[in-house]
């Protein structure tokens, strides 16, 4: 970078230079396999230049050559921290191209599984915020404890911890088992007490307060023109949740709340998604009572679905904003085009323009405020 | 400086109750009936063989493809002791590729492999990748020592597994034909 030519006052011989900094590629502060080149003057930021594309597995590509059973799958390793949501998309975008019509069980699992996907995922970002602005290892641990709950109930419908592959076009892959009710009544009441911990932890902390208010502040113009999505976008205080503004599945019949901030801070971005984390916890009381019985898969699927040409562009709110998936059919069992859009990559390009100016440590809680998930930014 | 007190009454009132976490190598905690380990072959005790005839069709439909199947006539067919007219000759699955995304146990039409739900046999770590492909013998050990107690399987006949309803024996010849024509498409 361009040396500047001044010197410092009083030690006329001394020349200061812009220095590059390389965090990353494997470093815990950047949150995966992410590299940022930064050049300081001093302690203050002049320059970011992220390097990604080290998680690309060609996740987008790879499911040209599958059938439509197999893209599932895909998706859960594109978001791995939201894999009920990313599948949740992808089922809907093939439902509307092929007019299946899902189950109003199956709905009603969605909607559940993904909220509690969002309360994961959230959880899973406390935990490793609170690493990154020096409460290190506490409340990773706490959010680790709760989500392990939640885990765990994924497991026992699932069957897997992570990578669930469950959703199907016109429903889910099988039942979920009988007592789902009571532990999942179970699994909210820790949820709530979780929260309250970190709350406690986190809400009213000094530490957090001192390192997070007013850093880094976004306008709303500014947010929609780098196109921001998720909490980031309403941290500024703009009102957009897809699930409100353009309900997709069966959203349009739950009542709950959008949690916007005010400053447009990384602080507000921290609330919000404890807020949201609140609101799922409403929505899935909700579902559960509306839960009806009945078939958990629509009638007359085929053993191979074969999609009629077109296209389509599905998004969802996952927890780190829009995901979507553009699907190009030919009528044939594979896509013949299959495009995602990752929340993290639209929210992460705007991470030289929210750090510039900040101090070299503010970066690092700039950089988790996002919440990238680098496999969803890579694909 | 509330806000700090704040946060260390949270840390004592969980220093005071019991851990939540296990002891892993000697504790284990209990496997959910649904836990999708890695998939194994079942053994048909009735008759004295596999329940797999070979028909490739999860080795088709395995998004990684780490299934290798061949089939052979089945001698005990000959013999009048059993009714299955193929029988699986070779099958290797390569574990270290496993995605364990249960497909192959979704297409499989006659129940004949699961995802093992025991702890046995999935903790895997050696020192030569090839040691994770297993052969026919290896895969089936499991359910022919009586390990593989209770394995996960949807009902027949109800949506199986979700995508569409098991198909009957005679019908099935037909949707595999069907299914080689969108193999290629
Ligand atoms: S689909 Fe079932 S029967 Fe056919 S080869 Fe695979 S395991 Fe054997
Ligand atoms: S679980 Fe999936 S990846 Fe593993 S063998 Fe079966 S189909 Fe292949």
């Amino acid at each position: 970078m361009a040396t500047i030519d001044y010197t410092i006052p009083g030690e006329p011989d001394l020349e200061t230079v812009d220095i590059n900094i390389n965090v990353g590629p494997q470093h815990p502060a950047t949150h995966g396999v992410f590299r940022m080149v930064l050049t300081v003057d001093g302690e203050l930021v002049t320059d970011v230049d992220p390097v990604i594309g080290y998680m690309h597995r060609g996740n987008e590509k790879l499911p040209e050559n599958c059938d439509y059973r197999q893209v599932i799958g895909y998706h859960d390793r594109t978001d791995y921290l939201a894999q009920f949501n990313t599948e949740h998309c992808f089922v809907e975008a093939i439902e509307k191209l092929t007019g299946i019509t899902p189950t109003e069980r199956s709905e009603y699992i969605r909607v559940i599984l993904a909220e509690l996907n969002r309360i994961t995922s959230h959880l899973m970002f406390i935990g490793a915020f609170g690493t990154d602005v020096g409460i290190f290892g506490t409340s990773f641990m706490y959010a680790f404890r709760d989500r392990e709950y939640v885990q765990d109930f994924f497991e026992e419908i699932t069957g897997e911890r992570m990578m669930y592959n469950y959703f199907r076009p016109g429903g889910v892959a099988w039942d979920v088992p009988d007592n789902f009710r009571e532990r999942c009544t179970q699994v909210l009441d820790h949820i709530n007490s979780g929260l309250k911990d970190l709350e406690g932890l986190i809400v009213d902390n000094e530490v957090v307060l001192a390192r997070c208010r007013g850093l880094s502040r976004v306008s709303i113009e500014d947010a929609i023109n780098w196109g921001l999505s998720g909490p980031l976008l309403r941290a500024t205080g703009l009102e957009y949740d897809l699930r409100k503004a353009e309900p997709y599945s069966i959203y349009d019949r739950f009542d709950f709340d959008i949690p916007t901030g005010k400053a447009g801070d990384v602080y507000d971005r921290v609330l919000i998604r404890l807020d949201e984390m609140k609101q799922s916890v409403r929505i899935v009381e909700q579902a559960l009572a509306g839960m009806p019985d009945g078939p958990i898969m629509a009638e007359g699927m085929k053993r191979i679905l074969r999609v009629p040409e077109g296209e389509i562009y599905m998004r969802v709110e996952g927890p780190r904003g829009e995901y979507g998936v553009y699907i190009v059919a030919t009528g044939t069992d594979k896509p013949y085009r299959h495009k995602v859009r990752g929340a993290s990559f639209s929210n992460l390009s705007a991470l030289r323009a929210m750090s510039i100016g900040n101090y070299l440590s503010d970066v690092i809680i700039i950089l988790g405020s996002i919440d990238i998930v680098l496999c969803e930014v890579d694909r | 400086m509330l806000g700090i007190l704040k946060a260390l009454k949270t840390t004592l009132r969980a220093a005071m109750r019991k851990p939540v976490t296990v002891q892993y190598p000697t504790e284990k905690k209990e496997l959910p009936h649904r836990s999708r380990g890695l998939p194994v072959l079942l053994w048909d005790f009735e008759k004295d063989e596999p329940f797999c005839t070979g028909c490739q069709v999860c080795a088709r439909y395995c998004p990684v493809d780490c299934i290798t199947v061949t089939m052979k006539d089945n001698p005990k067919k000959a013999a009048g002791k059993s009714k299955r007219k193929k029988i699986v000759d070779q099958f290797y699955l390569d574990y270290a590729r496993c995605m364990r995304c249960d497909i192959c146990v979704e297409v499989c039409n006659f129940d004949a492999i699961v995802m093992n739900n025991t702890w046995e046999g999935v903790e895997l770590s050696t020192y030569d990748r090839q040691d994770l492909v297993l052969d026919t013998d290896a895969l089936l050990k499991q359910s022919r020592t009586g390990q593989l107690k209770d394995p996960f399987r949807e009902p027949m006949g109800v949506a199986h597994s979700g995508w569409s309803p098991k198909v009957e024996e005679e019908e099935e010849a037909e949707e595999t034909k069907a299914s080689e024509e969108g193999g290629e498409g």
